[in-house]
């Protein structure tokens, strides 16, 4: 079950011609693959594209109504390989996943795609995880499309330009037989908006026709002397396909386009940025009517020659631009305009910034400086410098010194903190990184080789655990060089997602066979919690369109891994760190595979809360627990919560008047996993803690020993106060 | 030209950053706006900030000019109408970004703290200081809303985002009424009651922003001692040491007689004695002070019998159950987390019996093995109960324990080294005085503190009277850094004491 319920959402799937959509950006899509008769959808969930996957996953009966088959894929390796559906068949279909690491993943699929080209209009979506909030490396999409000559649509990020860019997309895939890329920016994707929706659409020829009648045409196959085949058609052919269609439809937009005799020319997903910088600029106004000439490129690559040279004819300067580098539309321009002679000036990273996002203010720097320097913009008066003057100033007499403080602001860099993510509350995850503190201060640090996972954040305050991370499911591949059997041995974290996504493969047969001799520790919380909480194989919830339950150990033990221990407890702290330790110092050659095993929290919460809420209010005996810290034997070291960093352990000021040090406290969100208890004994930590257990609807047993108790222990306490008190002032 | 309202939203995971995103949005489409909102989430929904942005356009305006706004996905700084904060440090962050500034924002925060992990972390006080957020706040802003919204959705069992909404309706730098704004909670249809009473709240707070002064710490009552003995003490507080002490020595002399006794508060007004008769006291009244303090802290260190006395106490319980939020019907368990260890157990006992255990061979292996699990007490059972108050009874031979020795040589050789340092460089003494703070916690921690501290006097010793009082700071703070000691060696090659 997925971190987020679409039911709501999934009704508007349904909307038929002339109704109005309103939602997220990324829900648009879905309803424009609808809409365009895909036979198939597959993909690979992670931000931004994850709602999608969810989306289409709550709504599998709309999807059956169409004959739609929807794969929740492996990886992004195997949903590329599904849109081979449309190499043979006039089947359109479209697959999704997180850019860039997902078209890494997908490029080898994506490339032999490519080459055999399609017949069926195929689509591929990529999720743009670049800038601000981007959890991965800063690359872009751009570059897959020109190796393997896939064209890459960037519309302009409002919903009725993306639902369109989908229906243009599967028409232009299938007019230049080239598989498309739709690459949607993260903000695109969360964008509320709406759309004026159209009639959904069955697919004439469906999957069942394609099995019934298979169709075979070695051409298409990437095997000599087809492949050289493919070079050719690319050029000769397709190119120009696709060229021709762009133009005929005008996929590309021309606003103001011979208002002057400079201009901007810029990718679709970053013209809302731009326009703002323009209107600010007084150089457009709210609507979108520009003074400044404007050619924007919804189609990213391949570029149209033609209307490039038509944009820049008359021109004495345009600027590009283009976010991230390496600058290939700039080059690629520079090329346009070299070989027709133009004689056009071309800014680009001259003016921008040649790294990074293109934030709303390096726009309009950018723009300003542009506008400045062809005169359309005045200068801004430079200010003059500041000479800084020291006034006269009543002094008090030499050596009296103590009169009050001026309030003084300090930099604010210095009271604004990174908030870094961290594991949430009652995460099962954590305790595997503080057992594992635990160990490291007994055999001394180990390499440890990450993965990408809710687990990653093992490297972040307070643990500093992990020293590489590879790429998704390499967590023990990336240690490989390390597995030699003598000296410490390397220790490598993978996830359950990353397991099944190739992990198994990649990292634990790879170490069976290479016979390394180093630990992994599988971190299996019953879903790819990072991507949203969506089932795997390995789940053991019951997914009535997935087949789950599928064990971790039986796997590992069935590539050939001798040692594998389970962990079904991963709060056991005391548990985890003498599996740990056992692992690390055990005789036994081969790779050691340790399974913590403990089910998301906050997967879990969102099952069991309702549930409990209304056994209370049927009455039935529950019993919550939640932890605290006493004020009063806590000293303010705070070692729990270097050993923890659970967000409901915090601190608060101490309410001794004797002591300055903050205390630490549990706030009202914890949920009672029991961490703080097990690592307090553990790491025999302080007294500091309890466990508050607080039964809802008692028995007649509970109540029988409560009033028994507050009997005896109340008389006893009523004595020692009277006592105490006796002393008090 | 209309321009759009332009509103940023700076939020945690969690906090209903989303929500509040949504709800402005609703509104401005049920009352003739063009709306649109987007957010970076990402991994931010786990504790992260998280930006979300809004901007409404008056959909009537746009007919009439024959135009569909282009609206921006990312805010601009300096162009920026309402910021609104769930948290301090995330008003500060949006000031940090330029989203706040003197010309047009209006900055509605709460002024309550989510403590970063750097600052939760710290082995000391990493806290940052709240009144340079809130200047930094005031001084970029053209209007500045603040109150501790926590508390107040706290106080209507509601989230801080419907606060924050409530507060955005009384702030009244929107086009909309208050009505308009309830309507829109209710047609969301989850959670309306407590959130409309959240709203309410914000909104009143927000036409009435002064945050009710910080409370001044009461002025102390005048002490009313009942019992001779303990009447004999205060007398002796307030007739022989300066007033501006008083208030700590009678905090000290409160705390060691509900530590130990009577007899135990008067060895440390003894002790406060001497300081107090040091000549440099003349000039540096603050010595008395900061020695009085630690010294109380030092002479009352926590030993197995001091926990279990607090654990056991009536208080302690009312304490419990205010922090679990019982109900009444509902019936409350308390679990003590507690591992005790041969050492701790050794120190408990009389000096004698300590020593045999330690030095033993088959019952030390016994009860190591006994103590190499925690133990989970339950004080609310009364097995649990009554196991502890023994253990806290056991008080009464503490006078006797290995303990009890080791703690006092050190407290005997700290006051003489204050009393030494004082007579050379006052300032130095009261830095001196202050590394008791070193000194904390049990077992690993308690070792690590005492190193510490072992390290700093023997630094202090080595200098002499070279050492800058700026330096014992410097190499306090140090050893507060980190746990491994890192910063406190290199603190110390730096001053070349190593």
């Amino acid at each position: 079950m997925a971190e987020r319920s679409f039911v709501e959402e999934v009704k508007k799937l349904r909307l038929s011609g002339g109704e109005v959509f309103s939602g997220e950006g990324i829900l648009a899509v879905t309803k424009a693959l609808l809409e365009s008769g895909v036979s198939y959808v597959a993909g690979y969930q992670g931000s931004p594209i994850s709602h999608l996957m969810d989306v289409l996953a709550d709504a599998q009966d709309i999807l059956a109504d169409y004959g739609i088959r929807f794969e929740n894929s492996a990886s992004e390796a195997t949903a590329a390989a599904t849109l081979a559906a449309s190499v043979n068949y006039p089947l359109r279909g479209a697959v999704t996943f997180k850019a860039t690491v997902g078209t890494n993943v997908a490029s080898d699929a994506l490339a032999n795609l490519a080459s055999g080209g399609v017949v069926g209009g195929a689509l591929i979506i990529v999720g743009e995880d670049y800038g601000e909030g981007s959890s991965i490396m800063q690359e872009r999409s751009h570059a897959f499309a020109m190796k393997s000559q896939m064209w890459l649509l960037d519309p302009r990020p409002n919903l009725p330009c993306i639902v369109q860019a989908v229906k243009d997309g599967f028409e232009l895939s299938e007019a230049s037989h080239t598989p498309v890329m739709l690459q949607l920016r993260i903000r695109a994707c969360h964008v509320h908006g709406h759309f004026i929706a159209g009639d959904n659409r069955r697919a004439k020829f469906t999957l069942q026709d394609a099995l019934q009648t298979p169709q075979r045409d070695v051409s298409r196959i990437v095997l000599p002397p087809a492949s050289f085949l493919h070079e050719q058609e690319k050029v000769q052919d397709r190119w120009p396909a696709a060229v021709r269609f762009i133009e005929e439809r005008q996929l590309n937009e021309f606003f103001s386009a011979d208002a002057d005799d400079v201009g901007i020319i810029v990718q679709g997903g970053c013209y809302n940025t731009l326009l703002r910088a323009l209107e600010r600029l007084g150089l457009a106004d709210v609507y979108g009517n520009t003074r400044m000439p404007l050619y924007v490129m919804n189609v990213a690559y391949p570029l149209i020659d033609s209307e490039v040279l038509r944009f820049c004819e008359g021109k004495r300067a345009v600027l590009v631009v283009e976010e991230g580098q390496p600058n290939f539309v700039e080059q690629n321009l520079a090329s346009i305009l070299r070989q027709a002679g133009s004689t056009t000036v071309l800014h680009g990273k001259d003016t921008l910034p040649v790294a990074g996002e293109y934030t709303a203010s390096e726009l309009l720097k950018g723009a300003r400086s542009f506008g400045e320097r062809y005169g359309r913009l005045q200068p801004l008066p430079v200010p003059p410098p500041v000479r800084k003057v020291f006034a006269l100033k009543e002094v008090s007499a030499v050596g009296v010194d103590d009169g009050p403080a001026p309030a003084v602001l300090g930099p604010l860099a210095d009271s604004v903190n990174g908030r870094p993510p961290g594991f949430c509350t009652g995460c099962p995850e954590r305790p595997i990184f503080t057992a594992m503190k635990l160990v490291e201060r007994e055999l001394g640090t180990h390499h440890v080789s990450a993965d990408i996972g809710c687990h990653l954040f093992s490297i972040l305050p307070p643990f500093h655990i992990g020293a590489t991370t590879m790429g998704y499911g390499l967590g023990t591949a990336s240690a490989a060089a390390f597995g030699r059997p003598d000296g410490k041995r390397a220790i490598s974290v993978m996830g359950d997602g990353g397991f099944w996504h190739n992990g198994l493969t990649s990292g634990i047969a790879n170490a069976v066979f290479n016979r390394s001799d180093n630990l992994t520790i599988v971190v299996d919380n019953n879903y790819t919690s990072a991507t949203g909480g969506q089932d795997i194989l390995s789940s053991t919830a019951l997914n009535p369109t997935r087949s789950t339950g599928h064990e971790i150990e039986r796997a590992v033990r069935g590539v050939g891994v001798k040692w594998v221990r389970t962990l079904r407890r991963t709060y056991d702290v005391a548990g985890m760190r003498d599996l740990l330790r056992e692992a690390l110092t055990t005789k036994e050659a081969g790779p050691k595979v340790l399974i913590a095993q403990s089910e998301c929290m906050l997967n879990k919460q969102r099952r069991e809360k309702p549930l409990v809420r209304k056994a209370i209010a049927d009455g039935k005996r529950v019993v919550r627990e939640k932890f605290g810290v006493d004020a009063d034997t806590c000293t303010g070291d705070h070692s729990c919560i270097r050993l923890s960093g659970c967000p409901s352990l915090s601190i608060k000021p101490n309410p001794d008047p004797l002591r300055t040090d903050p205390v630490a406290t549990v706030l009202d969100s914890c949920v009672g996993c029991g961490v703080c208890g097990e690592v307090s004994h553990a790491a025999v930590l302080c007294p500091s803690f309890y466990k508050a257990q607080i039964v809802s609807n008692p028995n007649r047993w509970d109540r029988m020993r409560e009033r028994v108790r507050a009997a005896v222990i109340g008389w006893l306490q009523r004595g020692d106060a009277r006592r105490r008190e006796a002393y008090a002032f | 030209m209309t321009q759009p309202i332009k509103l940023a939203i700076l939020a945690m995971g969690g906090e209903g950053g989303g929500v509040l995103a949504d709800w402005i949005v609703d509104m401005g489409e049920h009352n003739g706006y063009i709306a649109q909102t987007t957010s970076v989430p990402g991994v931010a929904q786990r504790t992260g900030a998280t930006i979300y942005y809004v901007e409404l356009y008056p959909a009537a305006q746009a007919t009439a000019d024959g135009g569909q706004p282009i609206l921006a996905l990312m805010p601009l700084p300096g162009d920026v109408d309402v910021v609104l904060a769930s948290e301090l440090m995330e008003a500060g962050r949006a000031v940090q970004r330029g989203l706040v500034t003197t010309d047009r924002t209006t900055l509605i925060a709460s002024t309550h703290r989510v403590y970063s992990i750097a600052e939760k972390s710290a082995l000391g006080d990493g806290r940052v200081d709240s009144a340079q957020l809130l200047g930094h706040a005031e001084a970029a802003a053209r209007r500045f809303i603040r109150f501790d919204m926590a508390q107040a959705a706290e106080a209507s069992g509601s989230v801080i985002s419907a606060v924050l909404f409530g507060a955005l309706a009384g702030a009244g730098v929107l086009p909309f009424a208050r009505a308009q704004f309830e309507d829109t909670i209710t047609r969301g249809g989850v959670g309306v009651q407590p959130s409309l009473k959240a709203f309410a709240t914000g909104f009143a707070r927000a036409q009435d922003p002064l945050d009710p002064a910080t409370p001044q710490p009461a002025a102390m009552p005048a002490p009313q001692p009942r019992h001779p003995a303990v009447r004999a003490l205060v007398d002796r507080v307030q007739q022989r040491f300066e007033p501006a002490a008083h208030f700590v020595l009678l905090e000290g002399v409160r705390r060691l007689i509900d530590y130990q006794d009577i007899d135990y508060a008067a060895l440390y007004l003894d002790r406060m004695a001497g300081i107090a008769a040091l000549p440099a006291v003349a000039d540096t009244p603050q010595l008395v002070i900061e020695t009085g303090r630690h010294l109380a802290l030092w002479m009352s260190y926590e030993d197995t019998a001091r926990v279990a006395a607090l654990k056991t106490r009536a208080t302690r319980f009312e304490r419990v159950r205010g922090e679990a939020s019982v109900k009444s019907g509902q019936i409350l368990a308390i679990n003590e987390y507690m591992h005790p260890r041969l050492q701790e157990i050794c120190e408990t006992l009389p000096a004698g019996i300590g020593r045999w255990l330690m030095r033993s061979s088959l019952p030390r292996r016994l009860v190591e093995k006994l103590t190499q699990h925690g133990r989970v007490i339950q004080t609310s059972s009364v097995h649990g109960y009554l196991m502890l108050r023994t253990v806290a009874g056991m008080k009464r031979w503490r006078r006797s324990t290995m303990r009890y020795a080791e703690e006092n040589r050190r407290i005997e050789a700290w006051l003489a080294c204050i009393a030494d340092t004082a007579d050379r460089n006052p300032a130095l003494a009261v830095e001196v005085a202050q590394c008791q703070r070193l000194v904390k916690g049990y077992s690993d921690t308690h070792t690590r503190g005492t190193l510490n501290y072992d390290t700093l006097m023997a630094a202090l010793e080595r200098a002499g009277s070279n050492l800058a009082p700026a330096t014992l700071r410097e190499l306090r703070d140090a050893a507060l850094a980190d746990e491994h000691g890192n910063q406190l060696r290199a603190a110390l090659a730096r001053h070349a004491l190593a």
